[in-house]
């Protein structure tokens, strides 16, 4: 039996053990005058079964799924004649392809050595047995467990107990799922950084004022010599990140402002979907808005007032970037602005103050904080931004501050270093992870100090 | 629960009633039996509601939140220089009217009010009337302590300086200083001015309202509940700062403990499911109180 239909079958089984299971319970507590006479309730003396029958076979079919195919290899190779045995991990897994290929019939067995074609005869053979073997563990284990679960249950057994533990540690376990993605992902990135710096030194990497990312195929080639400086990308990046954020900031502040404070009810519920329905267009679409609309229009302004602008420009990357984020300030904005408790609106209103006094001198101060935390956040968000810096602002690593040329930020070099085939080893593709993890640290570090002042302002009307 | 409060829940119900005929047929002749039923009419008040050049003077205020209406037809006047109690039951309508006296109901969409309100013989609710100026004559505490996430001295010195109150930074300090002894806090703070007002304890911080209040010289003081988060010492420290006030400023004052009303208030209104029902001397009110429903709410018959 198919795996997968194998685990339908091990659930089937499980949510018979519930109904058996809770069956039984009700059976054992008539006599003794009623479900109020166990120690728990009938359901958990079901989902106790479920466990005890579905559990276990589960865990065997994992482990079967997983550990089958490297088994069934090394006996499979373990019969081919010395001359044969493959010495590199390439070999072996060309050799089993191969085994493989001529086992499903998409090679005739005419077309290779006898040995493979014996080995590719047993691979067969080996992965119905396999099949089977499983199918059967597996049932039997379930039903046998099932069995064992049911036959003990006792109106003293406490299953309430014993089903909260287990589930206890199943939600650990997803817990522990994002957990551990976020591990695996900074070790891959942090590895294949430092096979980086073993090829390129690390002064040059951080200090480095040229990023060319190319490595010469013969030593005589022209302009062979890669450059890996990342000091042109992060300005860069810093640079459509800061004209982002004159957009983003004042405008997103401000209209959190006016919908918070000034807006009645109908405006606000009008106005503050359709400023959120920026936020949910996807970025290609802002990419291509600005390589098409906004870029011409400020080269040709640029060159109307007599400057000189390239057709892409940190300009219009930024500008339109700064657009995108302008829900994401104005939505964090406004909550905080909400957050601060009318008690204060009153106090100030009871003064005489004016609405806009109350909101510069009360309102805004009492919120700067979370204000502060939500502009970092959207920081963050505008140093990862990729797909509208490709499409606006060009490739070239120019280390300039004049908004009008073409420059290039951190994630786009490493989607073109990435794109494309690449070999795994080249100090070219390894920059990618170098950059990734020194984008990783910043925006981590502007995260936590975010979040930090986002908890200071948490403690502050208590 | 009263007869009294079940015969007005019966009349209000009326409307469902009628969906189901039999039930109106029984229920119709048992509410007019009552004969409390009429003295509950709109606008009639016992007692002594008016008095001779009044500080406020409201005539047939009537306030409706959307649809339904908290206030209904009241005539009050508040006396120069008297402390008045708004007491009664929960949802009565004496917050609500009180918070008419400086229009602290302009912000809340739904909120019309009808009828005239005239401070020292102007209109309130005149459409070229400057809340601003309003405002800074008629201060207001509110229930919960709010001091602003600012340092003491900020707090009392926001009214006078968004009012440009004061000249010089002197000028500043004297009536900070002025108002925290009026609001008997300066002993207590006076070598932490610039220390955070969110970390003083409760009844700090509410006196620290009422400094704040005072700060812009108002001539009356609304306070909406001022001590009903507070413990009985700071409680007590408030009520004697109240009447000390009461010198120099009219003061309104709602509050639910009937003690207080009878401590510091020289009247006391008494108000019931939207009407004023009572106005009298308060040693009157809670001795020999005229009105029935006066009487059963200050033996505890029902509030």
């Amino acid at each position: 039996m198919q795996p997968l239909n194998l685990l339908l079958l091990t659930m089937l089984l499980a949510a018979v053990a519930y109904v058996l299971g809770s069956a039984r319970s009700r059976t054992l507590a008539m006599p003794l005058g009623g479900v109020r006479h166990l120690k728990s309730l009938p359901g958990y003396y079901g989902v106790r079964a479920a466990i005890w029958c579905g559990v276990p076979a589960l865990v065997i079919l994992g482990l079967w799924a997983a550990f089958e195919g490297k088994m069934i290899q090394s006996i499979v190779v373990g019969t081919l004649p010395d001359t044969m045995i493959p010495d590199t991990a390439g070999e072996a897994s060309l050799l089993m392809s191969k085994i493989g290929n001529v086992a499903n019939g998409s090679l005739p067995p005419g077309f290779v050595e006898e040995p493979v074609a014996k080995a590719a005869e047993l691979l067969q053979v080996l992965q119905v047995q396999s099949k089977i073997y499983m199918t059967g563990l597996v049932l039997a284990v379930a039903l046998l467990a099932g069995f064992v679960g049911w036959v003990r249950i006792r109106p003293l057994l406490n299953a309430r107990e014993q089903v909260e533990a287990i589930l206890r540690w199943f939600f650990f376990a997803c817990a522990g799922v994002a957990v551990l993605t976020t591990v695996g992902i900074v070790f891959s990135v942090v590895f294949e950084t430092i096979r980086f710096f073993e090829q390129v030194p690390f002064f040059e990497f951080f200090f480095g004022t040229s990023w060319s990312p190319q490595l010469a195929l013969r030593t005589d080639q022209v302009g062979s010599e890669g450059a890996f400086g990342m000091i042109p990308l992060f300005t860069g990046t810093l640079l459509i990140s800061f004209i982002a954020m004159l957009i983003a900031a004042p405008v997103g502040l401000l209209s959190a402002i006016y919908l918070s404070e000034y807006a009645n009810k109908r405006v606000r519920s009008t106005v503050k979907p359709l400023l959120e329905m920026l936020a949910g267009i996807p970025t290609v679409v802002y990419g291509f808005f600005a390589a098409l609309t906004v870029a011409p229009f400020i080269s040709d302004l640029a060159s109307a007032i007599g400057v000189e602008a390239s057709s892409q420009s940190a300009l219009a990357a930024g500008l339109v970037m700064g657009i995108m984020i302008i829900p994401f300030v104005s939505s964090l904005s406004d909550d905080v602005i909400n957050a601060v408790p009318q008690t204060l609106r009153d106090g100030s209103l009871a003064l005489g103050a004016t609405q806009s006094e109350t909101m510069k001198k009360v309102i805004f101060p009492a919120a700067l904080p979370g204000i502060m935390g939500g502009l970092l956040l959207a920081v963050s968000r505008a140093i990862g931004e990729t797909m509208i810096v490709v499409m606006a602002a060009g490739l070239a690593a120019n280390l300039t501050a004049n908004p009008l040329e073409t420059v290039t930020t951190v994630t786009v070099q490493i989607v073109t270093l990435l794109v494309g085939d690449q070999e795994f080893d080249s100090a070219k593709t390894l920059a990618a992870f170098a950059l990734g993890a020194m984008l990783f640290i910043s925006t981590l570090l502007l995260n936590v100090i975010a979040l930090k002042i986002v908890r200071k302002y948490r403690e502050q009307y208590d | 629960m009263s007869t009294v409060s079940s015969t007005i829940t019966n009349k209000m119900q009326a409307p469902d009633d009628k969906a189901m005929p039999v039930t109106e047929d029984k229920v119709m002749p048992v509410t007019e039996a009552k004969p409390e039923q009429t003295v509950l009419e709109e606008g009639v008040t016992v007692g002594t509601p008016f008095a001779d050049d009044p500080k406020f003077k409201l005539r047939d205020v009537e306030v409706f939140y959307g649809e339904t209406q908290a206030i209904k037809n009241i005539s009050l006047d508040v006396a120069r220089n008297e402390v008045i109690a708004f007491i009664g039951p929960s949802g009565c309508g004496k917050s609500t009217f009180l918070r008419c006296l400086n229009r602290m109901n302009d912000s809340i969409d739904s909120c019309r009010i009808k009828g005239s309100l005239l401070l020292d013989g102007q209109n309130i609710y005149d459409s070229k009337r400057d809340v601003v100026e309003l405002r800074a004559r008629v201060g207001m505490v509110f229930q919960k302590p709010n001091p602003f996430p600012k340092s003491i001295y900020d707090n009392v010195a926001y009214g006078p300086r968004i009012h440009g109150l004061a000249n010089r930074k002197s000028d500043l300090d004297d009536i900070v200083e002025n108002s925290l002894r009026k609001a008997g806090l300066w002993n207590e703070v006076k070598d932490r001015l610039d220390a955070m007002a969110t970390g003083m304890s409760g009844g700090q911080q509410q006196r620290l309202c009422i400094a704040r209040a005072i700060a812009v010289s108002p001539e009356v003081v609304l306070m909406d509940e001022p001590c009903s988060a507070l413990d009985p010492i700071a409680t007590a420290r408030i009520e004697e700062l109240i009447t000390e006030m009461s010198e120099s400023y009219t003061i309104v004052i709602v509050t639910h403990s009937m003690q207080q009303a009878a401590r510091v208030s020289n009247r006391t209104a008494y108000f019931h499911m939207g009407h004023l029902v009572e106005v009298n001397d308060t040693s009157k009110v809670f001795t020999t109180p005229e009105h029935e429903l006066t009487e059963s709410y200050i033996t505890g018959r029902f509030g």
